[in-house]
């Protein structure tokens, strides 16, 4: 029993993280953030298709890469960080399903509750999209739908049941990616930016917001590397509900760390916020993991 | 990333289930809280069953008189204790888990011969002398001295909240021998015999009712150069030592009993009609979210001190900051799903509730803990 990442597993990580810096780094996001009402880039998307990023976990035979869960989710845990913009959970679990999807040519979006992310851009859309409003969406690197709320049924059963399980699990690890990546960023400016003559990371008040960041994250961690393992649906309903409460705080700990810095459109702060807010609401968000995690303790009695 | 368990541990997993229900059901009844002689004999006589079983001392070195298990066996051992409902180490606590571990890694054959085998078998109680009135988060500020005289020390002072000393035969004490030096390098690490002339124990109630923990005056207390373990004025890093086992395995098995109380709650609610509250289910529904991540944690810290062979360092201070105030939180919902009984001291869980308030602040506070994590871990600069 062991959490460790295998040299595989490491190398899969670390190729990611070089590939993403040098074809989504900071200045290529700002630059999307800028230009503009948000569109996808289809070079990008078939270099992720390419990169094997939406094949992932596609049976060789089937000309995927053959890899499971845990790698999936330490490819989304660098995409959380970099906040790599598209419906890139969606098209990866429409590899094999959707014809183009493995590879990046067809972009596949989906319909979640009663928000879909990137309808315009997406070649194909799974799921009724009928009636579909835009929404001025908060995030400006994820345009929104709002689409009327299906007929109730049970989202639990069947394919239905493991597309919300596999993005829930795959959005916590965007999410626990971007808790990270703020993490990090108040720990750099808390140890360069100086007030009354020291590094305001010497003010105990500050430190303790980064050190509850990290407990926060590494937390999540835990917890979202063990559902990869498990799959098992109460393991994901609890990393979700962590990775989303790491990334959401960590988000607003992280800005006001940075002081009127953090609230500026220049910093990049803001965005995590947002993308992280946009992300809670997938898969039936916080009400349904507290609902599967409550249930499950109710199961333990009947 | 691989959470299964190899087969040799699932072995060692059921010899330990069988031998557990076996010997459960032979234990004395539990003794009152305030029944101190009868908590000691209870406590030991539980580690007395487990010596004779072969559990004594799973994880240390054999050659101090343990049995070699690895971190991954010893978690399971703490595992299945703690879901068969086996009693807890109680006053068994600082002999296994703090000053044991700290004589198997610093101290001498005859040392770890003379005092490492009675704690084995539950023969000897240890307590803890480090806190004083005037040094509590900030240990080096201890001030109780202790002067060489032939081939003794002479220790005066006073030391407080030490847990168990009523009972205790042996303290690990932190005596101050060079007051000119820095200090934390003036420290000295002594095993104190609790029946030597000088002592005075004034045992202090805490808000649970009950006397958990004491006062200890030291009035020209003898103790043989012998007892020193680590060199004069070496005790703080000696301390270190000690203290990095307290945060990084000594609440392994309450994650689990917190498991345990968050199913028996919901049951209770069930029963009560709160459950229908969605609120109070998302809360603890929340919970189980937590407590599994804590497990996970917890897993993962094993792993990683099987692979490494080091003592759990400060990534113990993440998980304790976080399992202090979860296991609050578990207390304050389950008064929410008692109603109005969460006032009646005669719920196991009331009591529980008052215990879990000395979590954040007992082996650390959760200050001290965050300064710790923003400091050691993300390398922030040291400041007031
Ligand atoms: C149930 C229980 C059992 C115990 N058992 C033992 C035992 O067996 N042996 C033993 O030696 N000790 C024992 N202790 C003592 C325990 O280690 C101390 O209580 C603890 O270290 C805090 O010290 P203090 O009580 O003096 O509080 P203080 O250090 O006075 O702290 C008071 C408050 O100030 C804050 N504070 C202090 N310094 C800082 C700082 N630098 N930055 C930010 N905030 C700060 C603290 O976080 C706390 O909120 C026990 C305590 C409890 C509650």
């Amino acid at each position: 029993m062991d959490f460790q990442l295998t040299d595989d597993q490491k190398a899969l990580r670390s190729g990611v993280r070089e590939r993403l810096a040098a074809r989504f780094g900071r200045d290529a996001l700002r630059a999307a953030v800028d230009e503009g009402p948000p569109r996808l880039d289809p070079a990008l998307w078939r270099e992720l298709g390419e990169a094997g990023f939406f094949a992932l976990r596609l049976p060789e035979a089937e000309g995927g890469v053959g890899l499971g869960l845990p790698e999936a989710v330490l490819v989304f845990e660098e995409a959380g960080r970099v906040l790599l913009p598209g419906p890139l959970i969606a098209t990866h679990l429409a590899a094999g399903a959707v014809a183009g999807a493995a590879t990046g040519e067809t972009v596949v979006t989906a319909v979640d509750g009663g928000l879909v992310e990137w309808l315009e851009a997406a070649d194909t859309v799974r799921g009724d999209a009928t009636g579909a409003e835009p929404l001025a969406s908060v995030d400006p690197l994820t345009p929104l739908h709002r689409v009327p709320a299906p007929p109730a049924r049970d989202l639990q059963a069947g394919r239905d049941g493991v597309v919300r399980l596999l993005t829930s699990l795959l959005t916590a690890a965007e999410q626990l990616g971007s808790a990270a990546r703020t993490c990090e960023l108040a720990v750099q400016h808390a140890r360069t930016r100086e007030q009354f003559g020291q590094p305001i990371g010497a003010f105990q008040a500050v430190k303790h917001l980064c050190a509850q960041m990290l407990v926060r994250t590494e937390v999540a961690r835990a917890a979202v590397y063990a559902a990869a393992v498990t799959a098992d649906p109460v393991d994901v309903a609890a990393a979700r509900l962590l990775a989303d409460e790491a990334a959401v705080r960590g988000a607003r700990d992280c800005l006001q760390v940075h002081g009127g810095m953090g609230f500026t459109w220049e910093s990049d702060v803001h965005l995590h916020l947002k993308r992280a807010w946009v992300r809670t609401y997938r898969a039936g968000g916080a009400t349904e993991s507290e609902e599967i995690l409550s249930g499950d303790l109710s199961a333990a009695i009947a | 990333m691989d959470l299964d368990h190899t087969p040799e541990e699932e072995e060692f997993r059921a010899r330990l289930r069988e031998w557990l229900a076996k010997a459960l059901p032979t234990l004395p009844p539990k003794p009152s809280p305030d029944d101190w002689p009868g908590r000691r004999a209870y406590d030991l006589g539980w580690q007395r069953m487990l010596y004779d079983a072969g559990y004594a001392g799973l994880h240390w070195p054999v050659d101090a008189g343990g049995r070699g298990a690895t971190p991954t066996q010893h978690l399971i051992y703490l595992e299945e204790t703690e879901k068969a409902g086996a009693p807890y180490v109680g006053a068994n606590f600082v002999g296994l888990l703090h000053a044991g571990p700290t004589i198997v890694s610093e101290g001498t054959a005859e040392q770890r011969a003379r005092w490492l085998p009675p704690v084995l078998r539950g023969e000897e109680v240890w307590c803890q002398g480090f806190s004083e009135p005037d040094a509590g988060s900030d240990l080096a500020a201890l001030r109780t001295r202790a002067w060489r005289d032939g081939d003794e020390y002479v220790v005066s002072g006073s030391k407080i909240w030490t847990s168990h000393a009523e009972v205790a035969n042996w303290c690990e004490l932190l005596v101050r021998t060079d007051p000119d030096a820095p200090r934390h390098r003036g420290i000295t690490w002594l095993a104190l015999p609790m029946d030597a002339p000088g002592i005075t124990v004034r045992p202090l109630r805490t808000l649970a009712g009950s006397t958990e923990f004491a006062e200890v005056f030291l009035d020209e207390v003898r103790v043989p150069v012998g007892h020193r373990v680590g060199a004069e004025n070496d005790g703080w890093r000696v301390t270190m030592v000690t203290l990095s086992y307290e945060r990084g395995t000594a609440f392994v098995g309450e994650v689990v009993a917190c498991r345990r109380v968050l199913g028996a709650l919901a049951r209770r609610a069930r029963e009560n009609g709160r459950w229908d509250d969605a609120v109070l289910r998302r809360r603890l529904g929340r919970l189980n979210a937590e407590f599994r991540a804590l497990w996970r944690l917890t897993q993962w810290n094993v792993g990683e001190a099987q692979r490494t062979g080091a003592v759990p360092g400060v990534g113990g201070s993440v998980f304790k900051l976080r399992y202090s105030h979860a296991r609050q939180e578990l207390y304050d919902a389950a008064a929410e799903a008692l109603g109005p009984e969460a006032l009646d001291l005669g719920q196991e869980w009331t009591l529980d509730r008052l215990s879990s308030l000395s979590y954040t602040i007992a082996a650390g506070t959760s200050q001290i803990q965050q300064n710790i994590v923003a400091e050691r871990i993300l390398g922030l600069p040291k400041g007031r």
